[in-house]
């Protein structure tokens, strides 16, 4: 079973191939001396493709693909996102890029830095910014999070194309049941701890990753600046499932890819201490949709360990059983090959690691 | 009028590898007019140095004759016949 594992860092993309996911051959930098923000393996092509948001700090963002696993990169000479003259906004940076429908593989969606909805129907060689959320009469109260007002999250149904849901940090969570013409905001029981009065606005929140299963639309989980969540009403209504765990703080939120109500996260002390709790490195993995969680670290760096895990650094790949990985902001990058119990180490000093994601070629 | 932009070595692979384009441009051109029509012959050349916004990117210089155009008139900044337009990286990042 052939394995690719992209790794997106601050300084570009690493390539890790592996046969049995426990050793790895790893390449790179491409793309070298971008920040890797997003990451995207569209499995709807053979071989996937490769999706890669890159932004130079000197040059500015863009998007590259790969058909042939990273051999060679293409790249459009117009840009494949660009905010329309009217708006007078500038693309900052991709942090999102989320293939649609399995049937339409020419679907794909970006979650951008400001924040806005791009969809892409040629593959992602040009997109267009879906107005309806920029529209939004909500977004001129959406406030950059510590890492930057954006889409940082994008979950388009799997068969429906009216049904999107987005999150953002600050902002929280919305959803579209129109194919992108009205969105509603989608925070009802999460909540804003940083709220002076009411700290359960209709949004506002900062959630900091939202994940779902494809065979269970309508079950959602999210990790949010402090706090843990799960949906079962498509994103209506929130519940806590925080207990179980040693904080309720973190960025990675990741559904397994076939068992719906199995999800891993990466716990971090507090706001206050972006420390793992106890100095530990430990994923967490419920495998009841949070009500209860067990922490894994066979494998892991002993304590004291200072790293953290970003929100889109951490991913499953669709291999069975599932492969779960992550990378960390010191640049040391792990892999399990049986769902999260054991980890080997694929790679360690690399730039630190935005943005994961791993899946079977063959 | 002919304007020489100067381009530097890490952009090369956007302007066909070559480090002097040299481009007609109207009587009475702008350093945006300049870049709007490096957009039409070298699109990706362009972008690495403006915005979707037509703005030069915050960490590119752009030196017209030897002065950096922001000290001057940015975009709307007048162009001689056979000025050099000079594009250098900043210094930033670690």
């Amino acid at each position: 079973m052939d394995t690719v594992f992209a790794i997106g860092t601050r300084k570009g993309l690493f390539l890790a191939r592996s046969t049995d996911r426990l050793h790895w051959d790893l390449s790179g930098p491409h793309l070298a001396m971008n920040e890797v923000y997003a990451v995207g393996i569209d499995t709807r092509h053979s071989p996937p493709r490769l999706l890669v948001g890159a932004s130079s700090s000197h040059f500015g963002p863009s998007v590259s693909t790969s058909d042939d696993l990273g051999e060679s990169w293409q790249e459009p000479d117009t840009a494949p996102i660009a905010f329309p003259e009217d708006t007078g906004a500038s693309l900052a940076r991709v942090w999102q890029l989320a293939p649609g429908r399995v049937d339409t593989p020419g679907e794909l969606y970006a979650g951008t830095e400001p924040s806005a909805l791009f969809r892409s129907t040629d593959g992602g060689k040009s997109f267009e910014l879906v107005r309806g959320l920029w529209d939004h009469p909500h977004r001129e109260q959406w406030e950059p999070g510590g890492g930057g007002q954006a889409i940082h999250t994008v979950l388009p149904h799997p068969t429906d194309p009216r049904r999107i849901v987005v999150a953002m940090s600050t902002g929280g969570v919305y959803r579209t049941e129109d194919g992108g013409e009205t969105w509603q905001p989608s925070n009802i029981g999460i909540a804003a701890h940083f709220m002076p009065d009411n700290q359960y606005p209709e949004y506002g929140q900062c959630v900091h990753k939202v994940a779902w299963h494809p065979d269970a639309p309508d079950l959602f989980f999210a990790q949010n600046h402090h706090g843990v969540y799960r949906s079962e009403d498509g994103g209506r209504n929130w519940q806590s499932i925080a207990d179980g765990l040693p904080t309720d703080f973190g960025f990675a939120m990741v559904a397994h890819p076939r068992r719906p109500g199995v999800i891993y996260t990466f716990p971090i002390e507090a706001d206050a201490r972006r420390f793992p709790p106890d100095l530990r490195a430990r994923v967490y993995r419920s495998e009841d949709a949070g009500r209860t969680w067990t922490g894994f670290d066979k494998g892991l760096p002993t304590a004291p360990f200072y790293s953290a895990v970003m929100r889109d650094a951490m991913c499953c790949d669709n291999a069975d059983p599932a492969g779960v990985y992550f990378g960390t902001r010191s640049g040391e990058v792990y892999a399990s090959a049986d769902e999260g119990e054991t980890w080997q180490q694929v790679a360690a000093h690399l730039p630190d690691v935005l943005s994961v994601r791993a899946a079977v070629v063959a | 009028m002919t304007v020489t932009l100067l381009v530097p070595s890490v952009l090369r692979v956007d302007s066909g590898g070559v480090g002097r384009l040299d481009v007609e441009l109207g009587a009475q051109s702008s350093l945006g007019d300049l870049f709007d029509a490096v957009a039409q012959t070298h699109p990706r050349l362009e972008r690495r140095i403006r915005d979707e916004q037509r703005r030069i990117r915050r960490y590119v210089n752009v030196y017209v004759d030897g002065e950096e155009s922001r000290s001057l008139d940015g975009g709307a900044t007048r162009l001689r016949d056979g000025a050099e337009v000079h594009v250098i990286p900043s210094v930033a990042g670690g």
